[in-house]
């Protein structure tokens, strides 16, 4: 056995146990954790498999950015387990039946032959100097300019469009010019008056 | 003589077609990484207390040791000997990972930063990428901490700073991609390759606004002063450390001071030439260099950023919260977009000597 194989099988389990463990978890910033750990698991895995640049991405993208997100959600929102417990028992009928309709799907697809190595040939292994960088950028910019760049006006309108919705002009918003904080002088704040000292009163 | 040890350990663990041999050869790289860097942080503290001390015309630390020298061991011997105490509503498990958590990624950057010509311990294609993404995972201790503590002030301090390191990170990466137009690759050991001979080839002056960008979002990105609003400690007593204490506290203020080695380490990479001399192609001045080894140069540089670091706390006061916000979102992010525009067109249109 190959040592990259040892790695795989160890990859493998702890992103299905993270998984696992995730949906199972009580406590909400647990669960969001073990998401975090089951992402790096997937990304060691992408990394085996020479997909460099998307294992990268994963990390930089989901557990940078849109977990931490996620936990500042968890962390303001003061969830109550027991209302979120209250229907388990009413709503666990058809759970089942999704989950068994999600797997029997999944079981079609994967058992179908289309993947395996008698349906799929086994990757040549690329050269140390291979870049996957270079040879994604190449399609990205190329032949799949134009998806690409729909895909960027894409997240950009989501990006206009959220922030549209939260933000209301004259709200409780209490929102300061800076640019006229900054270039206050002494002479607005400050004013010198010069009062003429009185005369001390002669003690006896 | 190091091929000769590579092939040593693989004949004494022939196991798994030599792959285990070469995770106990990339272990002891790690180990010969790690040490002098905790060493290099150690005395960063006694630097930082030296510095600042001189700066507002005091001593510093001068009791253990020579000029104090021995100031750090003894700091990490009371750290190890304190107690270690957990707040009673606090939750455990999260309250041991937050500084793991903080402390593992500021290590395990250190594994593709070169810090000499093939002295690194791995060549990632994607290093400069790998460098941004495991450095954003360190936000976790923070966010963490804030929250296991269940308590106030740690959680205030946590809020703000994970918005302002989530914040800093686009600029920072934005920055990153400036650079990485500029040399066409996002491999560190190439970027430094490429700016080879001399100081006027180095990245500081096409990139001139970038790098004054990229060391201010470095500063936040470490949560230093004039950016340390995760701490404040006339603000929030001491932020997300609150309820730390003992090596638990000190994994924390590792990472911090890691972090800014290697914050050092990248505006060095990035824009100041790595390790090539800045020298190379001057008449008389390079052959007079020529024995000094490329780990001085960056060592030299990289040290000139760490006290930039201490230079900076010293003078600037705290910024306000509204205002750093303000700083990132519509002066700095506005300000690299433009670049990246100026950047591709000079690239397109060949325009300056650099591309």
């Amino acid at each position: 056995m190959e040592f990259t194989s040892v790695l795989f099988y160890v990859f493998g389990l702890s992103f299905v146990a993270s998984a696992a463990l995730m949906v199972s978890a009580r406590n909400t910033m647990k669960a969001a954790m073990l998401l975090i750990l089951s992402f790096f698991s997937a990304a060691s895995i992408w990394l085996l498999l020479e997909a460099e640049f998307l294992a990268v991405t994963l990390i930089l993208v989901y557990v940078g950015a849109v977990m931490v997100l996620f936990l500042f959600v968890i962390k303001m929102l003061d969830v109550d387990q027991s209302t979120l417990r209250a229907k388990f028992t009413k709503y666990l009928p058809l759970g089942i039946v999704v989950a068994v309709i999600v797997i029997a799907q999944m079981a079609l697809v994967l058992s179908a032959g289309q993947f395996g190595l008698d349906a799929v040939a086994e990757p040549a292994r690329h050269a140390a100097d291979y870049s996957n960088i270079t040879e994604l950028a190449n399609l990205l910019y190329t032949a799949y300019v134009y998806p690409f760049e729909l895909a960027a006006v894409l997240l950009l309108i989501a990006i206009i469009a959220a922030i549209t919705l939260v933000h209301r002009k004259g709200s409780r918003s209490k929102k300061q010019n800076i640019a006229e904080q900054v270039s206050v002088q002494a002479k607005d704040r400050m004013r010198l008056v010069s009062i003429p000292s009185g005369k001390r009163k002669e003690s006896k | 003589m190091w091929q000769a040890f590579v092939d040593l350990i693989h004949q004494l663990i022939p196991w798994f077609d030599g792959g285990l041999a070469d995770v106990v050869i990339i272990l002891i790289k790690g180990v010969a990484l790690i040490l002098p860097l905790i060493i290099m942080m150690a005395y960063m503290t006694y630097a930082e207390r030296k510095v600042i001390g001189y700066m507002q015309l005091r001593i510093g630390p001068n009791r253990v040791g020579p000029f104090g020298l021995l100031q750090p061991f003894a700091d990490v011997l009371k750290m190890m000997f304190k107690e270690i105490i957990f707040p009673s509503k606090a939750n455990i498990y999260l309250f041991i990972l937050a500084p793991i958590l903080a402390f593992v990624p500021a290590i395990a950057i250190w594994a593709v930063i070169p810090m000499g010509d093939g002295f690194y311990i791995t060549n990632l294609d994607v290093s400069l990428l790998y460098v941004l993404a495991i450095g954003s995972v360190g936000v976790y201790g923070i966010i963490l901490a804030g929250w296991a503590s269940n308590s106030k002030y740690p959680l205030l301090g946590a809020l703000r700073s994970a918005s302002m390191l989530v914040s800093y990170e686009i600029v920072i990466g934005f920055v990153v991609v400036t650079v990485v137009m500029v040399s066409s690759s996002v491999n560190l050991n190439t970027i430094v390759a490429d700016q080879s001979g001399g100081i006027w080839n180095w990245y500081w002056i096409p990139l001139f606004p970038m790098m004054i960008v990229f060391w201010i979002s470095a500063l936040a990105e470490t949560n230093r002063a004039p950016f340390d609003v995760v701490e404040g400690e006339s603000e929030i007593v001491g932020g997300t450390h609150v309820e730390y204490s003992g090596m638990c506290f000190a994994l924390f203020f590792m990472a911090e001071y890691i972090n800014m080695i290697m914050m050092a380490v990248l505006a060095v990479l990035m824009f100041f030439g790595g390790w090539h001399s800045p020298f190379e192609g001057v008449p008389y001045l390079e052959s007079w260099f020529a024995f000094v080894p490329d780990i001085v140069w960056l060592l030299a540089k990289m040290s000139f950023f760490l006290f930039l670091y201490l230079w900076i706390r010293a003078t600037f006061p705290r910024y306000r919260y509204d205002q750093i916000m303000r700083l990132c979102w519509k002066v700095f992010l506005p300000l690299t977009i433009i670049w990246i525009f100026a950047v591709a067109l000079m690239t397109q249109l060949e325009i300056g000597p650099w591309f």
